[in-house]
């Protein structure tokens, strides 16, 4: 029988993998993407509060939390658009001027 | 029958005269965006003056909002979605103020830089709007989608100056940075629903009030989930690291709107979910927020004096700022509050006023920002050394100036509340930084300038900023009263009357 508690330890396991994917991976692109996987954790989350909790408002949290994920990631892919043109490649660490 | 069913939905209320400063902001930004598109050749001043314009609006009718408080009292509207209380009023007031200085800096900024457009006006409104939607938040979900609305739009500004790498390198750090801490706020606020059965702020704190939780773990992850993402937010230790890089890369306007604009935004949420919601919870989550300040205070004090650039300097000034208003978060109390929002007003002009001056002598290219350049400024432009060096006195927190009172407001609160150790770690930072502030001074006072400076001149808008920062920093620094009465009012009140 399957309970809250298994979407809540899957959830966390996935967005514990995204985050770690953010710290250690260095290009750009895959950071979104685990963040992406990050958000996508807490939406599960949401689903499964709300099946426990049998209340509607977790569902329809996950429709906001859907169009946030697709704004961010238009909003990041247009920086890294933006430093492609000035240079050839650009991971984590090629943006190392700024420092102190 | 899928539309007899429809018919059954009932609609929330909506009151929107509550809804107005938001709407100043949010329509006067997409307008002027429409009539850029349409017509090419819209003169820059009345871009800028619309900008100014829409948050004037905001502000006016947030003077009508705090008067028809004072008769009908607080309410909520959209369903208890959107919270009207005189914390909320007072917050947009300094939001929309510091959208409009930060709009009168970047318009001679944007014209010695050739980057002029709309754009960088259109996106600190939306930014704005997105800040008063958080004030106003009375649940979670519409605080986050303020909060991203907010930081969407401050991602591109900080990369807006297309021909800096330092510009979109810092626009990239900061949009990876807070994207990932959106994503702790965010499952933060999950958690606090799975625990509570509601985003609803007023529906939390009810619950809280009459229901001891036997397995709290839910609640505790979530309320530390949420602090992470908001210490972020503020740029509070240990989670500050993206503020020097930020501030030193992003476009000086967009810093004076970063430091003043968006941190008040970020203290909004903290003061209204942690001081105000979770009140009944206050063991649980004041010990962090007691570390969290008392490290933000060391590291931005102690990190400042070692800084050869005045921007970066001011960077990690503005971390030690944050430390001091967390004291106001932390004592949980009407007197914190208010002491709170007192520092988020003064700091909000004092800090727009001190990027004004580093707009000017950053000099073409929005770099110049060494100790030397600032030599024998006192000799060169008196009028500006002067300004300068009021503000720097404001945020050491020397008296007669609004600096002094807030940092006393803040720390008396915590005294209040019993937070003594806090409290004495917060007057020995206030120590330190008066110092770094006097690196500055005497720099500018008792150096000679150099062969090569440059000549500065203060653009109209500019001067504009910098008369009101000044007056705006003297006058609540020698009457506080004037502004005190105004903060005191200005409470949370988490009310369901319509």
């Amino acid at each position: 029988m399957l309970t809250p508690t298994y979407y809540l330890v899957l959830s966390a396991l996935v967005f514990s993998i995204g985050a770690v994917g953010v710290l250690v991976r260095r290009n750009p692109l895959v950071m979104f993407m685990c963040v992406e996987l990050m958000l996508n954790a807490v939406n599960l989350t949401f689903i499964g509060l709300a099946w426990g909790l049998n209340d509607i408002g977790g569902q329809v949290s996950v429709f906001f939390v859907m169009v946030v994920a697709a704004a961010e990631v238009v909003v990041g892919l247009a920086i890294v658009v933006a430093i492609m043109r000035r240079r050839d490649g650009a991971t984590a660490d090629d943006l190392s001027v700024l420092r102190g | 029958m899928i539309l007899a069913q429809a018919q059954t939905i009932a609609a929330p209320s909506v009151d929107v005269s509550i809804l107005l400063p938001m709407l100043f902001m949010a329509v006067g930004g997409l307008l002027i965006l429409t009539m850029t598109s349409i017509k090419k050749d819209i003169p820059a001043w009345f871009i800028t003056s619309w900008a100014v314009g829409s948050c004037g609006g905001a502000i006016i009718s947030s003077i009508v909002l705090w008067n028809q408080l004072g008769n009908d009292g607080a309410s909520s509207t959209v369903a208890g979605a959107v919270g009207f209380d005189g914390f909320s009023v007072f917050l947009t007031v300094v939001i929309a103020s510091a959208v409009a200085m930060a709009s009168l800096l970047a318009h001679p900024y944007l014209e010695r830089e050739g980057l002029e457009g709309v754009e960088l006006h259109v996106l600190l409104l939306l930014s704005g709007t997105g800040g008063i939607v958080m004030a106003f938040s009375n649940d979670l979900i519409v605080f986050f989608l303020g909060l991203e609305t907010l930081s969407m739009a401050v991602y591109v500004l900080a990369a807006m100056h297309r021909r800096r790498i330092q510009s979109q390198e810092a626009g990239m750090k900061y949009f990876v940075l807070g994207a990932f801490s959106s994503t702790f706020l965010l499952y933060g606020i999950a958690l606090i629903y799975g625990a509570t059965g509601s985003t609803n702020l007023i529906e939390i704190q009810g619950f809280l009030a009459n229901n001891l939780l036997v397995e709290d773990g839910l609640l505790l992850g979530g309320i530390a989930l949420l602090i992470v993402g908001l210490a972020f937010k503020v740029g509070a230790a240990p989670f500050h690291s993206w503020t020097p890089d930020v501030y030193d890369g992003a476009p000086t306007p967009v810093v004076a709107y970063m430091a003043s604009g968006v941190k008040a935004a970020g203290f909004a949420a903290l003061l209204r979910i942690l001081s105000s919601t979770f009140s009944s919870v206050v063991d649980d989550w004041v010990p962090a927020i007691e570390v969290i300040a008392a490290l933000t205070l060391i590291i931005g004090s102690l990190s400042a004096i070692v800084q050869t650039n005045v921007k970066r300097m001011l960077a990690y000034s503005s971390i030690s700022h944050a430390g001091f208003i967390m004291l106001g978060v932390l004592a949980a109390s009407d007197r914190g509050t208010s002491a709170a929002l007192f520092y988020l007003f003064t700091y909000a002009f004092l800090v727009s006023g001190t990027m004004a001056a580093l707009t000017i002598l950053g000099g073409k290219g929005d770099n110049d920002f060494s100790f030397e350049s600032m030599q024998g400024l006192g000799r060169r432009k008196p009028i500006l050394a002067f300004a300068l060096m009021i503000f720097l006195f404001a945020q050491a927190g020397i008296p007669f100036t609004s600096g002094f009172v807030a940092k006393f407001g803040v720390i008396a609160a915590a005294v209040d509340s019993e937070n003594y150790w806090v409290a004495i770690v917060a007057v020995f930072a206030a120590v330190v930084g008066a110092f770094l502030y006097l690196k500055v001074l005497v720099s500018m006072f008792l150096q000679e300038p150099q062969d090569n400076a440059r000549d500065v001149e203060i653009p109209g808008s500019v001067g504009v900023v910098l008369a009101t920062a000044v007056v705006v920093t003297l006058l609540f620094g020698i009457f506080p009263g004037l502004l005190d009465g105004f903060a005191t009012d200005a409470l949370v009140e988490l009310t369901t009357g319509q």
